[in-house]
């Protein structure tokens, strides 16, 4: 097989790195959670991945990295090293306009506004069942670190909410 | 155990990491004994974050320290008079209100703490600094949130709530002490001014109070001494069983 050249390579390992998924949200990628910041491949096939941690305690993060070293090894990348980086800051705006559909369609609320435009009121949260914005916050912490639990006072279902931050 | 003369960048640096670490331990405690489901999860929430600040701060520091220490040995295998974290987080947690008006006033107080760290010369404490402070501003809004609800609700909830506020108020000059550690760590950009946040944040506190309808207390008694590895009674327990299990097996994984 012809050597790959390197950015065919890393496009190679992008693609591949689509099958690690967030372990609480299994419905997406880190690509969508854009906690993938980058991926680098040297001459001799190291490669080097480079993510960004969303919340600090979020224990998620351990099993994204584990993940990322099997899924690759198991494509034949042997020499891998995950690195976490902290600047720039993960926000939920990073967040891809595939993964905000994704999320609506697992029955998560995608954030709602900008993370830098958050004035402390509830943003506007639509349902994600029936799109109603006649919704309220029921509490500001949900099953994991990045929900709050809301419910809607159309459909009456209560549903998460992926926190704006 | 006479230590020698530390580095100030790291001491600095335990300090934050320790009282984030301490205050996240306490939080976990109540685990499976919260009044409502809801508040079981913020506050696992609130204290997994404070974790996982901690263990970016400390591996920071053992890295500063250079000796070979990471998060894990300095979190497991310091005794008590080699921990810096501020009297006030290491406080029992009573009731419910006890422990929502420890957290309003060290959320506030961190808010702030994080805001001007972002400024600082170390880049990786800036760096934390930025990531952290958006998770204490979404903790103080629900520690806030609480002190509203409680101060101003009904007769239990309030009396509760200023008894908390009472036996909690002589930890709180400690925050903005400052000593050579601090004065140096200023000098060389890393650190910051606690003492002029004082103002910031007692308008912050102030402000909550009075539409709490609590009363700002007034109790004529403050004790500190966290930074020179004085703490208060309580600490020693919670360490015994935060540290039990590393100590009688070291090296133990799972
Ligand atoms: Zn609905």
């Amino acid at each position: 097989m012809a050597p790959l050249s390197q950015a065919t390579e890393q496009e190679r390992i992008r693609e591949i790195l689509t099958m690690v998924k967030d372990p609480e949200i299994p419905v997406l990628s880190i690509q969508d959670m854009g906690i993938l910041q980058s991926v680098q491949v040297t001459a001799g096939n190291a490669v080097q991945v480079s993510i960004i941690p969303t919340y600090s305690g979020c224990p998620a993060m351990d099993v994204i990295r584990e993940e990322i070293k099997t899924v690759l090894l198991l494509h034949g990348y042997g020499d891998v090293c995950v690195k976490t980086i902290l600047s720039p800051a993960w926000s939920s705006d990073l967040i891809t306009a595939h993964g905000r559909r994704k999320l609506q369609e697992f029955g998560i609320a995608p954030p709602a506004g900008k993370s830098s435009d958050q004035t402390g009121e509830g943003p506007d949260v639509a349902c994600p069942y029936c799109q109603s914005t006649d919704t309220r916050l029921v509490s500001q912490f949900g099953s994991t670190a990045c929900k709050a639990l809301y419910k809607c006072n159309n459909c009456l279902e209560p549903f998460d909410y992926f926190k704006c931050v | 155990m006479n230590r020698p003369e530390t580095d100030p960048h790291f001491e600095y640096l335990l300090r934050l990491g320790d009282s984030s670490l301490i205050l996240g331990q306490r939080l976990a405690e109540w685990c499976g004994k919260a009044p409502i489901l809801e508040e079981e999860l913020a506050l696992m929430n609130i204290g997994l974050d404070l974790i996982g600040q901690a263990r970016l701060l400390l591996s920071h520091a053992g890295q500063v320290e250079g000796r070979g220490r990471d998060e894990d040995r300095l979190a497991f295998f310091r005794d008590v008079q080699e921990w810096r974290n501020l009297l006030l987080v290491e406080q029992e947690n009573g009731d419910f209100a006890k422990t929502m008006a420890r957290q309003f006033l060290f959320d506030t107080f961190q808010g702030l703490q994080y805001r001007e760290l972002a400024a600082s010369a170390d880049s990786t404490l800036a760096e934390i600094a930025v990531k952290s402070l958006k998770e204490a501003e979404y903790h103080q809004r629900h520690s806030r949130n609480w002190m509203l609800r409680m101060g101003d609700g009904t007769e239990e909830s309030h009396t509760r709530l200023q008894k908390a506020l009472d036996e909690l108020w002589g930890y709180v000059p400690e925050l903005f002490e400052m000593d050579e550690v601090d004065q140096a760590m200023i000098a060389a950009g890393i650190g910051i001014d606690t003492n002029a946040l004082r103002a910031e944040w007692d308008s912050r506190v102030r402000e909550v109070l009075s539409e709490a309808t609590l009363t700002v207390p007034d109790v004529g008694w403050a004790v500190s001494g966290s930074r020179k590895g004085q703490h208060t009674e309580h600490l020693g327990y919670l360490l015994a069983e935060m540290q039990f299990l590393p100590r009688a097996y070291p090296d133990a994984r799972w």
